[in-house]
Formats: structure tokens, C-alpha cells, sequence
């Protein structure tokens, strides 16, 4: 049902922009207006959203240590799992952001008769997410060549790099099949997972269904439809959009306005979904502290005031019984009240 | 609430039906109400408790009142719905970390299968994400665009009785162990979760009494089990005599002590009750035979912090004793003894809280001159860190065969292993003492399964409960006692000496529990001592 969902929502988007193209005129909405509105949301929420995280301030030094911390000399300090010093921070924040670290250290659990329970490594979920990530992140990169006039020797490596395989004509991308494949795996793990389809929303389907399309018309204008589209018009674009001087030549081809439609939605929505645990990742106070706090004082900006019941509040409660049992007072008991009031 | 048959509770576990045992729910998470009975959920608080903790200066625990969670009607305040968003917007913008938490989670489910309470019951609401998604489905209503536009399509939903229902039974089957945590690809934490939502709950009068009570227990008396000075100190006297039936050598001890060099605070369980007394007692042993100048203190008599497990108010001012009463007795530092969760707040909260602790000195071992450098500004040290660094100049002289009769494993405690990284400290000082084993890899260190019974869930009426908690836990014990002989589960945690206990009486009966410090003291070899065989080391005769 949800899923479903996610598939009606980009069928209407596709056809959205495919027949909202074709009427005259509409190419400068699709082609630019909506391009610059998209960028606008994008960079805006997403800096919006990061500020509104740092507004908050991180109270306690909350550090999840994953390894021995730093103690005794003899003892050897896991440095990258429970850092002591800033390098060690950006370190470990470094691999967790690069390799997934944490992911990778994923076991999956099994109830057996028993009862017994294993654990066993599980790296499907890092693979996928590995191969999913970093073939959108060299998809993005090669898209540069669009923008960039001349386009830098490096992207030409990377594209080099690529395509390493040359296989078809033109070449096929690793890249292009790893988001494809990126897209399907991580999706039939949420419906085939019974746990994970449990827990999962539309905001976790949606993304993919709409990654999947863009790498879908992507991957046809490149390979499948090049006659359809005409790549110096679309050249001539992209760089006119960077250069705030954008223009819309002949024909460009409805398959690019819907590509194009699909990555303005994705930009759009990246600042208000789930997508930001990209820059999440580099603001959790659980990774990105350092584990010292006991050597250096974490300071709290709303520190209450909050002062303990007093020991003077507690001995003279207790007085009486402490002087009888021989533990020292600041204030002896006043004998003579007592035997005055006997006397009474 | 009686605890079912080992064999009934084991084939549950494995046969469900439930998610964990490879049931497909029918229903979506959000139709499925909880339903409160016998033995599903902890007493609640005491009135006269509640009413107690309220009445003192910098805290708040309003709405004390007899109810009871089976009932319908929670007797919740007026306007409560306000109370709990509008405390949640408060928190929001005093934790990042919640904010964080809230917005980055991509329901990935590498957490699932990680808790110790879904593994044990099953239910679907215990995996980590989904206890967060109980929070997040308000978040989404009341503080995010995509929620308040498109409702329930997107995850959100309306705070209501049912939902704050839902809160309750949950925030109470979580430990805050952590476990989750480090299995997280953005360290979503849930057992900040897991806090926000008990704070919140204590906003309208939501609490239960195994943690209330000993909260003001701990205020009161010192120590949370309401033992008032005489009685706390007539408790350490009677461990002082037992020590010196069994080895001829009488520690010296004293309490409140002005001018000790040192101040040693330890979880008041450990002076109550077995196993821990024997922990206890060794501790006697260790401080006597290095000849360490140490007081105990009445008033500081509680390493453990049950304000944590309500809000951090209480957690601040039941902390502030300690540095409170360092002060006034003049001490150089603070020795604090084998726990969990009192570590987790003495190294992330405590000097944030209640420092700077500039009335104190950077802690140097007096019998080796060692500074203790990661512990210079809140100058608090670890008994474990003090003893491996005692044994490793050679100050502890040691006949490991006294601790023959054990074979020992270590549990280690979530606490000092995943918010403070003591994990290897406990190691080195076993590796000198007794014969131990390891239990399996991803039972152990930073994976380190939970009691099942930590923040203040080890009360009798939720005894099934913590049995199928602590499955995970005592499935590695059994794995090791079939395997290898052990016969002792040690850990740095009074707690775990408590629940640890209970959970081996039921699925591995075999194996002990005991502190790491027992052992240390077994194995010490002192001048004058007139120790015979002690054939069970200091657990021989006693009582």
C-alpha cells in the first residue's frame, strides 16, 4: 500500500512533466523556472534545517564508546571508537561517513530451540547501502560535465574510471547500474525484511521510487533515446542556468524535462524528509563527541540551578542518631533542651 | 506476578508468535493499542512519594495521586495534551540531540534485532526504531511541515490517552542500554529517547515506584535504600566483622571523616545485600591492605543516580551530593566504586552538572604515585582503574589459587562499557586473579548484552519481563557454563549483582554472580592475616 503509493506518486509526477512540457511555453517553467525554484528550496532548507539544529544546544557529553577509552598507560585506548582528541573525532567521523562504519558492524540475530540465540555478521544492508551512495555520489559528479565549461580533466578520469569495463556503445556506467541496482536492493530489502516492512513509511519508499526514475530517464536519454534528445541544447542550458544567463534553444526532448521535473521534486524535498541524515550524520552528539569528559569539563549553556538537599538539612534530621553512633557532627546535640524537658 | 515455567517461557520465546520469532503482524503499528495487566508494566509511584519529591527545592513531579495504569482513566491533569507538546518544544530546543534523533532516522532496521527486550518479548514496539517512532509520530504532527500537511500518510499522529499509554508501557521496557546505539549508521541514541519520554511523562504525573521511591530515598537518606546513618553504618561494621572472622584482619574504617585524603562512594546495595556484599567486603580488604587513608560518607552513601531514570533535575540534585560532600569533608578526590550506571552519569554528567570540581585535586594514587590524568578535571577515578594500575606496580600481592574454586566469565556492564569505554581495566585486574573465559564475541565489550533490569526496572511484579530481557544475557552464560565450566559471572555493576542474580537463578541456576573486586580480594595475600582455607572465598561462613 504504501509502496504503491510511492509508484502512483511518481507516475504523476512523470506525467506531470512530460505533458506539461510538450504545451508551448512551458519549457521555461520546466527548464528553468522550476530548476531555480528547486535549487532555492534546497539551499535554503537545508540550511535552514541545519541551523535550526545548531540552535540547540548539546547540553551533556553524550559519546557512545565503542572501544576501550583512554585510561591507564598499559591499557591501549581504542582511539578511533572512543576518541580523546579532536583528530580522533574527525577520524572516526571520517570512516563513519566514508565507510559506513557503523552499518558494517551489523550482526543479525536468530532465535533457535532452546532457546539459543546466534548472531552472525550481516554486511547486506552496508553493501547495499555502499553501492547505493557512492554511485549516486560519482552519478552527481559525472553530471558536472553539464555545467562546467571546459569540462576538468578530472571528470573525464572519473568518467575513464567508469566506465573501465567498456561494455556496449556507448559505454555503459558502473555507476548507472550500481543506483539502478542500488534503488531495487535497498527496496525489496524493505519489503522482503519482515521487520523493516513493518516499520517502513511512504518517506521511506518514496525516495527510492523517485531515485529509481531519475536513474531510469537518465539511463534512457544515455544510452536508449539519444536521437530524441539533443545533449548541445541541454549543454547550452545547464551551463546557462550556472551562469544566471539560461537559454532554452530548439527541441531539448520531453524524456529530459521529465528527468529534469524528478530532480527539482527530489531537491525540493530533500530539506523537509529524511534525506537529511546526510547532514545529520555530522551533527550526532553520540559520534562526533569527544570521550574525555572526565579529563576536560563539558559545559551545559542552561545548567539549572539545582543545589542538593543540604547536609546540614540531612544532619539535623538525623543528628541524634548520628551522635549515637559515634559519627562526627558539625553541630552537636544541645543535651541540656532534653533534660530541661524532663524536668518539665 | 508469577513467572512462568523455564520450559513454558523458553518456548514462547522461540515459538511467539511474535516478530521477533518470525510472525508477520497484520495490523499496522499504529492500530494495535497497548493493554495494561498483571505483570506488563511496574507499580506506579507512591502518592505520598511523588508528593515528597515535589516538595523539594529545583524539582517537579506534579500530579501525585492513587491510580492505576490498568484503569481507564489516568486521572490525568487538566490541559495535559499542552503539557506534554509543550514540554516536548521545550526539549527540542534544549537537547540537539533530540532534535537530531527525531528528524535523521531512515528506518534502515539495523537496530531492530539489537535490543535485548525485542529479542526477549518479541514486540514489534520494543525494536529501538519503533519506541523512537512512538515519539517521532507526535514530532511529525506538531513540529514538521510534511506531518502537519499529510497527516498519517507520512508517519504522524495525534498525541492522545492511547498514545501517552503506548509511552508509558515502552519507555519502561527499554534500559537505555545503548546497545542499539552503536549499531546505528547517525548513533541515534535510544536511550535519549527513552529519557525524553519518561521526563515527559513525569510532567503529568506518570511514574513508577521502584524508581520514585528510591529517588526520594536518596534525597532523604542518602542512599536509595533509605538506610539512615546509623543503620549504614552499622551495615559496613557488620562487613567488617565478617572480614575479620574469615582473615584475622580488621579494616579500618571511618565516616564523615574530615581530612580523609580520599572519599569512597559506592551503590548502598552494596552494603544491603548478596551478592554485593561481598563486593563490599572486598572493598574493605583492598583499601586495608594498601593502607589507603579513605572515608565513607553517610550523607554521600549512594554511588547509584535513580534521577536518571526520571529527569535531569533529579538526576543533578541527587548527583550533587557527591561533590557536595567532597567539599565539606575536605577530601583531595573521589574513589567511586563498582557500578553501571552511576559511571555513566559520574563520567558524561556529573562534572557538567555540578563542577567545576575546583575544590579537589587531580587524583594521584597515593600508594603509586600514578596521576590520573583522564579523570584531571572532575577527579573522580574508578575502582578498577585504581586496582589494574595497583596490581600493574606490583602493590597487590596475589595467591590466585584462592579464587580456585571459580571459574569466572565478565559481564560487562552497559554503562562504563559503551558511555565510558571501561572495558579492559576489569580484564587486566581478572587476568591477575582468577581463571576466566569470554563470553561470545557479540555478547561482550561494546556489544555487551543488558541485565535486562537496568533504570530501575528490577521490581518484582515485572519479573516475566526481565527473564525474557536478560534472555540475551543469560543465553551467553549458558553458552559459556556448558562449554567451559564457569561457574561465576563477575561484573563492575551492583545492579547487575541484583538482576544478574535473579536472571541466573532462572536460566543458568549453575553460575554465581559476584564484583570483579570479590575476586581481588579472595586473591590478596596480606601480612597478619590468619586466613585458613576459605573454601568459597569470602563467602565462606558468612551469615
Amino acid at each position: 500500500m504504501k509502496y504503491a503509493f510511492s509508484f502512483l506518486a511518481v507516475i504523476a509526477l512523470i506525467l506531470i512533466a512530460w505533458l506539461g512540457s510538450q504545451i508551448p511555453g512551458m519549457p521555461y517553467l520546466f527548464g528553468i523556472a522550476l530548476p531555480y525554484l528547486a535549487m532555492m528550496i534546497f539551499l535554503g532548507g537545508f540550511v535552514y534545517r541545519v541551523v535550526q539544529w545548531g540552535k540547540s544546544p548539546v547540553p551533556f557529553s553524550i559519546q557512545t564508546t565503542c572501544g576501550q577509552g583512554k585510561s591507564l598507560d598499559f591499557i591501549k585506548h581504542d582511539r578511533l571508537e572512543a576518541p580523546d582528541t579532536t583528530a580522533e573525532v574527525v577520524a572516526r567521523m571520517f570512516l563513519e561517513i566514508v565507510t559506513f562504519r557503523s552499518l558494517f558492524r551489523n550482526t543479525k540475530s536468530e532465535l533457535h530451540d532452546g532457546p539459543k540465540i546466534t548472531y552472525e555478521s550481516s554486511k547486506w544492508l552496508w553493501l547495499f547501502a555502499i553501492i547505493f551512495h557512492y554511485s549516486f555520489l560519482m552519478v552527481v559528479i559525472r553530471h558536472m560535465r553539464l555545467f562546467l565549461d571546459p569540462v576538468p580533466f578530472w571528470i573525464a578520469w572519473l568518467e575513464f574510471g567508469d566506465g573501465l569495463f567498456q561494455v556496449g556503445a556507448p559505454t555503459w556506467y558502473m555507476t548507472d547500474i550500481g543506483l539502478l541496482a542500488g534503488c531495487v536492493l535497498l527496496f525489496s530489502r524493505r519489503l522482503i525484511t519482515r521487520h523493516v516492512r513493518f516499520i517502513s513509511l511512504v518517506n521511506d519508499y518514496f525516495p527510492l521510487v523517485l531515485i529509481f526514475a531519475i536513474a531510469v530517464t537518465g539511463i534512457l536519454m544515455r544510452y536508449f533515446l539519444r536521437t530524441e534528445i539533443d545533449i548541445v541544447n541541454i549543454k547550452q542550458l545547464a551551463v546557462g542556468l550556472v551562469t544566471f544567463s539560461p537559454v532554452i534553444g530548439t527541441e531539448i526532448g520531453a524524456i529530459f524535462y521529465i528527468h529534469l521535473f524528478l530532480v527539482c521534486v527530489l531537491l525540493a524535498y530533500f530539506p523537509f524528509s529524511k534525506l537529511m541524515h546526510f547532514a545529520g550524520v555530522f551533527m550526532s552528539p553520540t559520534r562526533n563527541m569527544k570521550n574525555n569528559t572526565r579529563a576536560v569539563r563539558h559545559v551545559n549553556p542552561w545548567n539549572p540551578k539545582i543545589i542538593p538537599h543540604s547536609y546540614g538539612g540531612y544532619e539535623d534530621e538525623f543528628r541524634e542518631f548520628m551522635v549515637d553512633s559515634g559519627i562526627p557532627v558539625e553541630k552537636e546535640l544541645p543535651p541540656k533542651k532534653d533534660e530541661e524537658k524532663d524536668e518539665e | 506476578m508469577s513467572v512462568p515455567k523455564l520450559e513454558q517461557l523458553s518456548q514462547s520465546v522461540v515459538q511467539g508468535p511474535s516478530l521477533a520469532a518470525g510472525a508477520i503482524p497484520t495490523r499496522d503499528w499504529m492500530d494495535i493499542p497497548v493493554k495494561f495487566t498483571p505483570g506488563s508494566y511496574a507499580y506506579v509511584a507512591k502518592k505520598d512519594k511523588v508528593e515528597y519529591l515535589n516538595s523539594q527545592s529545583g524539582l517537579s513531579f506534579p500530579n501525585a495521586r492513587e491510580w492505576s495504569p490498568e484503569d481507564d482513566d489516568w486521572k490525568l491533569p487538566e490541559g495535559w495534551k499542552e503539557i506534554i507538546l509543550k514540554g516536548l518544544q521545550e526539549r527540542l530546543g534544549k537537547f540537539r540531540s533530540l532534535k537530531i534523533f527525531m528528524d535523521c532516522c531512515v528506518r534502515c532496521g539495523a537496530c531492530a534485532d539489537k535490543c535485548h527486550f525485542f529479542l526477549g518479548t518479541g514486540d514489534p514496539k520494543n525494536m529501538p526504531v519503533l519506541r523512537a517512532e512512538l515519539l517521532r509520530s507526535v514530532y511529525r504532527n506538531d513540529f514538521t511541515l510534511g506531518g502537519k500537511i499529510l497527516g498519517r500518510m507520512v508517519g504522524a499522529r495525534e498525541m492522545t490517552v492511547s498514545v501517552l499509554k503506548e509511552w508509558f508501557m515502552y519507555s519502561y521496557q527499554c534500559t537505555e542500554c545503548r546497545r542499539c546505539s552503536i549499531f546505528c549508521p547517525y548513533g541515534i541514541d535510544t536511550a535519549e529517547i527513552t529519557m525524553m519520554l519518561r521526563e515527559l511523562l513525569h510532567l503529568v504525573g506518570i511514574g513508577i515506584n521502584w524508581i520514585l521511591e528510591p529517588v526520594s530515598n536518596s534525597n532523604r537518606t542518602g542512599n536509595h535504600m533509605g538506610l539512615q546513618p546509623h543503620t549504614f553504618k552499622d551495615n559496613v561494621e557488620f562487613l567488617v566483622e565478617d572480614v575479620e572472622s574469615l582473615t584475622g584482619v580488621k579494616p579500618d574504617i571511618s565516616f564523615n571523616r574530615k581530612g580523609a585524603e580520599i572519599l569512597f562512594i559506592t551503590p548502598s546495595a552494596d552494603v544491603f545485600a548478596e551478592p554485593g556484599l561481598y563486593t563490599a567486603m572486598g572493598y574493605l580488604l583492598l583499601f586495608e591492605a594498601i593502607g589507603l587513608d579513605y572515608t565513607w560518607s553517610t550523607y554521600a552513601s549512594e554511588g547509584g543516580n535513580f534521577g536518571l531514570f526520571t529527569n535531569n533535575e533529579a538526576m543533578k540534585k541527587l548527583n550533587a551530593k557527591m561533590y557536595a560532600e567532597a567539599e565539606r569533608l575536605g577530601v583531595k578526590y573521589i574513589i567511586g566504586g563498582e557500578c553501571g550506571h552511576m559511571w555513566r552519569v559520574v563520567h558524561q554528567y556529573m562534572e557538567t552538572m555540578n563542577g567545576p570540581a575546583d575544590f579537589l585535586e587531580k587524583p594521584v594514587s597515593p600508594i603509586t604515585g600514578t596521576v590520573f590524568e583522564n579523570a584531571a578535571s572532575s577527579k573522580m577515578v574508578h575502582i578498577s582503574e585504581f586496582t589494574a594500575d595497583l596490581i600493574k606496580h606490583g602493590k597487590l600481592k596475589f595467591d590466585k589459587s584462592r579464587n580456585s574454586h571459580i571459574k569466572a566469565t565478565f559481564h560487562d556492564s552497559c554503562n562504563p562499557a559503551r558511555a565510558m569505554g571501561l572495558i579492559d581495566e576489569p580484564r587486566y585486574i581478572l587476568d591477575h586473579v582468577v581463571d576466566w573465559v569470554e563470553m561470545p564475541e557479540n555478547t561482550i565489550r561494546e556489544q555487551t548484552f543488558c541485565c535486562g533490569s537496568g533504570t530501575g526496572l528490577n521490581t518484582d511484579e515485572i519479573m516475566e519481563l526481565r527473564m525474557r530481557a536478560g534472555l540475551p544475557r543469560a543465553n551467553a552464560v549458558k553458552y559459556v557454563h556448558e562449554k567451559h565450566g564457569v561457574n561465576m559471572l563477575s561484573c563492575v555493576c551492583a545492579i547487575d549483582r541484583a538482576t544478574l542474580t535473579s536472571l541466573n537463578d532462572y536460566w543458568t541456576p549453575e553460575v554465581g554472580v559476584c564484583g570483579v573486586t570479590e575476586l581481588v580480594a579472595n586473591a590478596i595475600v596480606q601480612e597478619d592475616e590468619t586466613r585458613g582455607e576459605l573454601e568459597e572465598g569470602l563467602r565462606t561462613m558468612v551469615f
